[in-house]
């Protein structure tokens, strides 16, 4: 098939998710805004098809099928209080499938130095929001307290944490070394879990959409990876409206988004109000 | 201009649409606007689509079959609990 017939497509399928945005912005456009984000999807992965020259068609359509077979379910099974955990676990298995698709293509060919960057940025917030999500998974299910955790040097374990990530990430960059890729994604995961777990009950759902907004960076990053244009649009459009929507959920809560994050790290607000 | 210059300039462009779109949203569509925009990121589909088509070890195939349920349950969960949820508010709406 003509690579440009896939890239109108892929372009096609980018102007159906702005416009998905833009309409679920007004109650009265959301639910067909909606659904012009879905028809967007189906085009984009209907012609994903005939992107360059696509093997293991069949694995590829039962690995799809499995995956519809859980997530219309999951989605349609739970009662509507339960929906945002929902949507944090939809986000979770999104950012664990960034994270996937970079580390495979870095697996397939290191790339050169940019593409490795992206590599190591994709396979690092991916995994930080995959286990972020379920963290905040677990506490809106009441799976475990709702209260924010402070685990003893919580602080400085998460700044150690960090450090080791970046230390790792810039590390990649001129080695190309699969060890300490492998290794990133388990301090990405460590890091997610130490990342939610001071966040307490009622600001979760922010902590989900910036989650939400990280993933999407996540999927840019692996879009560049992959030089798909498509994948880098989608993803940055989420990731820049997601950051701007957490801000705006923070503010429409009054408060603000540092308090919320780093609000248990410091000591008067482990007693108090925390505002 | 080459391609990775095209592929920052497609970037930095999309971080202006995505501020933009979302820029008047009203209060109470910010958790439906969230799963929506949490069902597009699920394009990843696309790009996991890629690595297993060309996937030649069985490594590369298994983690990328893995990426494309992951995904696939991000998209279809997505869309299916924002409709849900907006259709909840489409109710409210009209007994109002």
């Amino acid at each position: 098939m003509s690579q440009d017939l896939v890239h109108l497509v892929y372009l096609l399928a980018a102007l159906c998710f702005i416009l998905a945005l833009k309409g679920l912005s007004t109650p009265r456009h959301a639910r067909t805004a909606n659904l012009v984000g879905a028809l967007g999807m189906v085009f984009a992965v209907a012609i994903a098809f005939g992107d360059g020259r696509i093997g293991n068609v069949g694995w590829i359509l039962a690995a799809i099928a499995l995956g519809v077979i859980i997530g219309i379910p999951a989605a349609r099974a739970v009662k509507m209080t339960a929906i945002p955990q929902m949507v944090a676990l939809f986000n979770g298995v999104g950012g664990a499938a960034a994270a996937l698709v970079a580390l495979t293509e870095f697996l397939a060919t290191t790339g050169n130095a940019g593409m490795r960057a992206a590599t190591v940025f994709g396979v690092l917030v991916g995994c930080v929001s995959f286990s972020g999500s379920l963290v905040t998974f677990l506490k809106l299910q009441e799976l475990m307290t709702t209260r924010p955790v402070i685990l003893p040097y919580g602080r400085s374990t998460a700044i150690g944490v960090s450090v080791l990530c970046l230390g790792l990430a810039v590390a990649v960059v001129p080695t190309a070394s699969t060890a300490l890729v492998i290794t990133l994604s388990v301090a990405g995961l460590l890091l997610g879990v130490l990342f939610v777990l001071p966040v307490g009950g009622a600001d979760v759902p922010i902590a989900i959409s910036l989650l939400n907004a990280f993933t999407g960076l996540a999927v840019a990053a692996s879009g560049y990876v992959l030089g798909n244009t498509l994948l880098i649009v989608a993803g940055t459009l989420v990731g820049a409206s997601g950051t701007l929507l957490t801000r705006m959920m923070a503010k429409a809560m009054g408060r603000s988004l540092t308090n919320i994050l780093f609000g248990a790290f410091t000591p008067a607000a482990i007693g108090g109000d925390g505002g | 201009m080459t391609g990775e210059i095209s592929l920052l300039t497609i970037f930095v462009l999309s971080v202006f649409v995505g501020f933009e779109v979302v820029s008047k949203v009203a209060a109470i569509l910010h958790t439906p606007l969230m799963s929506g925009a949490n069902a597009i990121h699920g394009v990843i589909l696309v790009g996991a689509i890629l690595v297993a088509g060309k996937a030649e070890s069985t490594v590369e195939l298994v983690l990328a079959l893995l990426a494309v349920v992951f995904a696939t349950v991000n998209v279809v969960g997505g869309f299916v609990a924002t409709d849900r949820m907006l259709s909840m508010f489409s109710g409210k709406e009209r007994r109002r």
